[in-house]
């Protein structure tokens, strides 16, 4: 099996380190945001953040695979 | 008309147009094993979209996550994180999967495992732990069923009857047309729950306090300690987030039916594509953290939180619309519920009892066998649901805990040609032994840290431990470029 690229893991580990790794610096109500307490909208903001990680790992996977020729 | 009469029939009505809208997908077309369980892999973007979203909003994210919102508050919160990280690991591992999957004709997990371990006792182990976690699944929306239909008929109609009536329709709707049938019920599904979803979400706040904002204000007031961790729970703090999102997030593709729906796509490329935008539709699970807020505040002090949310509609909305809400959920309930049962009774028919007991038997009649299953299974779960009662989330997280052991099995198998059978055998046991152990004594969080987590980490470290220590494979299997050609397959 052909292993993932290094820059399209730590593209992955982004997301984790922001939604759970993290969770003591940012479980806190104040300051209130969009009229959401901190932590829901900091979490709410990571849901939209994510797959733009994940589209830059998509590009550089397909651009893998189109030059070292597939899995 | 009375009020509960007026709503049941809202729901009929919903359950009616979603079944037929099944049955009509379905009927066209000739149900080999092959269409029944994976659509003859021919699923584009779309389908695989609708197919994998009905199955990760289920009642558990309706009623489980309303009502944990509302008795628990914070720890909730983890549910946001783990479903969007989990499409991330699947970006890793669900295409590689499909890959050996289409190249090995696999069609569910049990076949993942005996293609690239090739053995009998490991398959069945596999097997038998899937089934066991989808049973609970599967308990967990036919409860769901029950609460949604006693509070719609302004309890006349009593849980199990309602519950009963739940296995009967969801029965049929599975024997008319297979995971073909689901995917396109799903479509309806999901427009009814994010209608209902944001109605609810902005609509009660909107109501009571004038808005989103407002509410979370006089809820920061009020209760400031509930929307932080560990909420209104005594052990659910920090370390419990971060070891539960991490063991949901990695055993959330474990779940023996998103094999399943893995390989309904049509290509791996369809797979990383959904896994880029799939966690965006996470974003409708907000509303129902709103709901489950304001109802902490309107209606307080209810015996079972998991009422929470449909007694807010109840109260608050005239009765059709609560029936539109109450069909919304019993669809939600029924989509997963279908492929739940459809999974766990093709792995007993093909990869338990076929491989054990009758080798002989041909795709056809284990096909029927199936069919035959589903019903048995169904039953168990009615039983289970109507002797125990455990919380929706808990049910969830039981589930979790049992099939997040695939893990190291499944991603070593994936990428490690050092790991053994031996190894993955040990480390499977010893994680179910641990989580099981741990839970039925009450140990579950223990220190703190999410029980089913502790065994995944154990199951992993033997793994790679018990790898390391069995002799290296000879070097012309090392000489293979595709790990899972160096054994035989058997069965």
């Amino acid at each position: 099996m052909r292993k993932p690229s290094a820059s399209a893991i730590a593209l992955a580990l982004i997301p984790f380190a922001a939604m759970c790794f993290s969770v003591s610096l940012w479980d806190r109500v104040e300051p209130m945001l969009f009229g959401l307490p901190f932590n829901l909208c900091w979490l709410i903001g990571w849901i939209v953040l994510t797959p733009l990680c994940m589209a830059w790992a998509y590009r550089i996977e397909a651009a893998r695979n189109a030059s070292g020729g597939g899995s | 008309m009375s009020p509960a009469a007026i709503c049941l029939v809202t729901i009929l009505l919903i359950v009616g147009v979603g079944a037929a809208v099944g049955f009509l997908a379905g009927v066209r077309r000739r149900m080999d094993l092959e269409q029944w369980t994976v659509a003859g892999r021919g699923f584009g973007v779309l389908l695989v979209f609708v197919l994998m979203a009905g199955e990760v909003y289920t009642t558990f994210s309706f009623l489980g996550l309303s009502s944990w919102t509302y008795s628990r508050g914070g720890p909730t919160l983890y549910a946001l994180a783990y479903l969007t990280l989990a499409y991330v690991v699947s970006f890793f591992i669900l295409p590689e999967i499909w890959e050996v999957g289409r190249r090995h004709g696999m069609q569910t997990q049990s076949d993942f495992f005996r293609v690239r371990y090739g053995n009998r006792f490991l398959t069945a182990l596999v097997c038998i732990v899937g089934i066991a976690a989808l049973v609970v699944y599967l308990q967990l929306q036919i409860t769901g069923i029950g609460i949604i239909v006693s509070i719609a008929s302004f309890d006349g109609i009593g849980r199990t009857p309602a519950m009963a009536i739940a296995l009967i329709l969801l029965v049929g709707f599975v024997f008319a047309g297979g995971v073909r049938a689901v995917a396109w019920v799903s479509v309806i599904k999901d427009a009814l729950m994010l209608i209902a979803a944001l109605a609810i979400g902005i609509g009660m706040p909107l109501l009571y306090f004038g808005g989103v904002g407002p509410m979370f204000a006089a809820l920061a007031a009020a209760r400031p300690a509930h929307l932080t961790m560990p909420g209104a729970t005594p052990n659910l703090g920090h370390a419990w987030y971060v070891s539960t999102v991490l063991l949901t997030s990695l055993g959330f593709y474990m779940w023996p039916h998103f094999f399943g729906a893995a390989f309904t796509a049509r290509s791996a490329d369809t797979l990383r594509r959904n896994a880029v935008v799939m966690p965006l539709y996470t974003l409708s699970l907000a509303f129902i953290f709103f709901a489950g807020f304001t109802a902490v505040l309107v209606v307080p002090g209810l015996s079972n939180g998991e009422l929470a949310l449909l007694t807010l509609v109840r109260q608050s909305f005239p009765p059709w619309f609560l029936g539109v809400v109450g069909g919304a959920g019993v669809l939600t309930a029924m989509v997963p519920a279908a492929i739940f049962i459809l999974t766990a009774s093709t792995l007993f028919a093909k990869n338990l009892y076929r491989p054990l007991v009758a080798p002989v038997m041909s795709d056809d009649q284990v096909a029927r066998l199936a069919r035959g299953t589903v019903v048995v299974l169904g039953s168990i779960s009615l039983c289970l649901a109507v002797f125990t009662s455990t919380t929706l989330v808990y049910l969830l997280l039981i589930g979790y805990a049992g099939v997040s052991q695939f893990f190291p099995g499944v991603v070593l198998g994936l990428y490690w040609p050092r790991v053994t059978t031996p190894a993955v055998v040990t480390g499977l046991v010893t994680g179910v032994t641990t989580a099981v152990f741990l839970m039925l004594t009450h140990r579950d969080p223990w220190f703190g840290v999410n029980a089913g987590f502790l065994a995944l980490c154990l199951n992993f470290l033997l793994v790679v431990v018990v790898s390391l220590l069995s002799p290296v494979p000879n070097s012309t299997a090392n000489a293979s470029s595709d790990i899972f050609e160096l054994r035989p397959s058997v069965g």
